[in-house]
């Protein structure tokens, strides 16, 4: 039997209901939140400021440093609070994922700090938290070339879907769940991160690009009209 | 954090009219609300704000072995986690004492409050109880962390679910509820109230900038019980020594604020969205 309708209803290049909000953490520089369906991400940015240890410091420009991590309760079975493996991998993404738009060449010896709390998760929290976080960045006034937008896009056996829902990420059936988390520059035809676990042809693959550059349309959309509403609120 | 001699003595002159920077009078709390269901994952959560301090509160209940000593008891575990995303001033890594500190004065609190009954927590004397998991993460610091996180502490947990329970494999089906409710004596409300000494004089729920301030600390858990207002925990803190005539004066000040307090909680629960 392969996938032929969607568990929830979706049509196939069809992501959960979004939402975006910016200035959500009146403390940060920059902040926002970020969800797809259940999945819910808030991003707070620190910086640029002085990095210590001072070992650390770069003279040539500023360095941008990620952190990720869930509350205990964002899952169904508790999660230990704290930084554990899994965790300190997806804030390196989220590092990768943002640093090519980010020029901090200005800001010598300093860091920006960006930190991703998953609020409550149902799959695709990385491409929740990489959107909030862009969206901070963005709010924090830190040079960037262009908003970063991040979505996960599945193959259930062999159909390829937009916005992995958990339910769908443990698809068993015929060749399983593949799942691939992409983000891009949102103005040019520019991956940033990618990440990949299953098994997919390559052609495929590059079908699946294809349809998540398309999808991060409507995100970028919803991420500019998140910031100009801020804007305007604050006027 | 540091804060300059200047706003520190500033703040203290306006203390002596019994003035505070945002307008309020020192024995004032800031407007509070209450926001439950902050995760659908939880058997219970809930956001607080306290003027722009804001914590999140989640509820996870697991099935283990009891104390020893309390063989016939589920058991509780409170924790603070102090977020670098709430404030500069915090950094990840290993829990610092604040945080540690913050989780057991809420733990004393409820503990001894005798909000919930521990009895009925117990699965079968001796091998299996329940054990109630607290965790409360700080989202925005903007001063007196400990007090609101303590109402989120509450309020999570009162719109708390049990979980299912399979006893033939005797584990818990984690993201599947009853409709039941936890053990919880809803007349009784464990609230913690913080004073902070700043020159001569005493305030409550101190923005971040009182509390940089601050020269000494009491915080002190409260509760009705019988209709008298109990205290269940104190902590003094902070190097400042405080007069047997000053702990008098904050113990009476600590039965008033409790009262006023209880009832913005009271409505703030009632309002909840």
């Amino acid at each position: 039997m392969s996938y032929i309708k969607r568990f929830d209803g979706r049509k196939f290049n069809e992501a959960r209901k979004m939402t975006a909000e910016v200035g959500v953490i009146p403390n940060a520089d920059g902040s926002a939140k970020f969800s797809f369906g259940d999945t819910i991400a808030i991003a707070a940015v620190y910086g640029p400021k002085t990095l210590h240890p001072q070992h650390m410091q770069n003279p040539q420009t500023g360095i941008l440093r990620c952190t990720y991590d869930m509350l205990s309760f964002s899952v169904s079975e508790r999660k230990k609070p704290g930084i554990n493996r899994r965790s300190q991998e997806i804030g390196k993404i989220i590092e990768w994922a943002l640093s090519p738009t980010l020029d901090l060449e200005e800001f010598p010896n300093t860091v920006v700090d960006v930190h991703v709390m998953i609020i409550q998760a149902n799959a695709s929290t990385r491409c929740a938290g990489i959107n909030a976080a862009s969206m901070a960045l963005a709010q924090a006034g830190v040079p960037m070339k262009d908003l970063v937008s991040s979505i996960s896009i599945g193959k259930l056996d062999k159909q390829l879907v937009v916005d992995v829902s958990k339910e769908e990420e443990d698809y068993k059936e015929g060749e399983g769940a593949t799942d691939m988390a992409m983000s891009f520059l949102s103005n040019s035809d520019t991956l940033v991160a990618l990440q990949l676990d299953g098994k997919i042809q390559p052609n495929t693959l590059k079908e699946a690009i294809k349809l998540g550059k398309e999808a991060t349309k409507e995100i970028h959309a919803l991420q500019v009209k998140a910031l100009k509403d801020f804007m305007e609120k604050k006027q | 954090m540091e804060v300059t001699r200047l706003t520190k003595k500033r703040i203290a002159e306006y203390l002596l009219q019994g003035k505070r920077f945002d307008g309020r009078t020192a024995q004032e709390f800031r407007d509070i609300t209450i926001t439950l269901g902050a995760s659908n994952m939880a058997e219970g959560s809930a956001t607080v704000k306290l003027g722009k301090t804001e914590v999140i509160a989640g509820v996870k209940m697991n099935v283990g072995t009891p104390y020893p000593n309390e063989e016939e008891s589920g058991t509780m575990s409170v924790g603070m986690e102090l977020l670098p995303l709430s404030s500069n001033r915090y950094e990840a890594g290993p829990p610092k004492f604040d945080a540690t500190e913050i989780g057991r004065l809420i733990d004393r609190g409820l503990r001894d409050s005798g909000m919930i009954d521990f009895k009925k927590l117990c699965i079968k004397v001796g091998e299996k109880v329940w054990m109630i998991n607290i965790d409360i993460y700080s989202i925005n610091d903007d001063g007196n962390l400990l007090d609101a996180a303590g109402i989120a502490a509450i309020a999570a947990l009162r719109s708390a679910k049990m979980p299912k329970y399979d006893e033939t494999t005797g584990r818990v089906q984690f993201g599947e509820w009853t409709d039941n409710a936890l053990p919880l004596d809803l007349s009784v409300m464990p609230i913690n109230v913080t004073f902070h000494k700043i020159g001569d004089k005493f305030l409550v729920d101190p923005s971040a900038i009182e509390e940089d301030s601050s020269d000494s600390r009491m915080a002190i858990g409260l509760s009705e019980y019988q209709g008298k207002v109990m205290i269940n925990s104190i902590q003094k803190s902070e190097s400042a020594e405080m007069s047997i005539n000053e702990v008098e004066q904050v113990l009476d000040m600590a039965e008033e604020a409790f009262k006023n307090l209880k009832i913005k909680v009271e409505k703030a629960l009632k309002e909840k969205k």
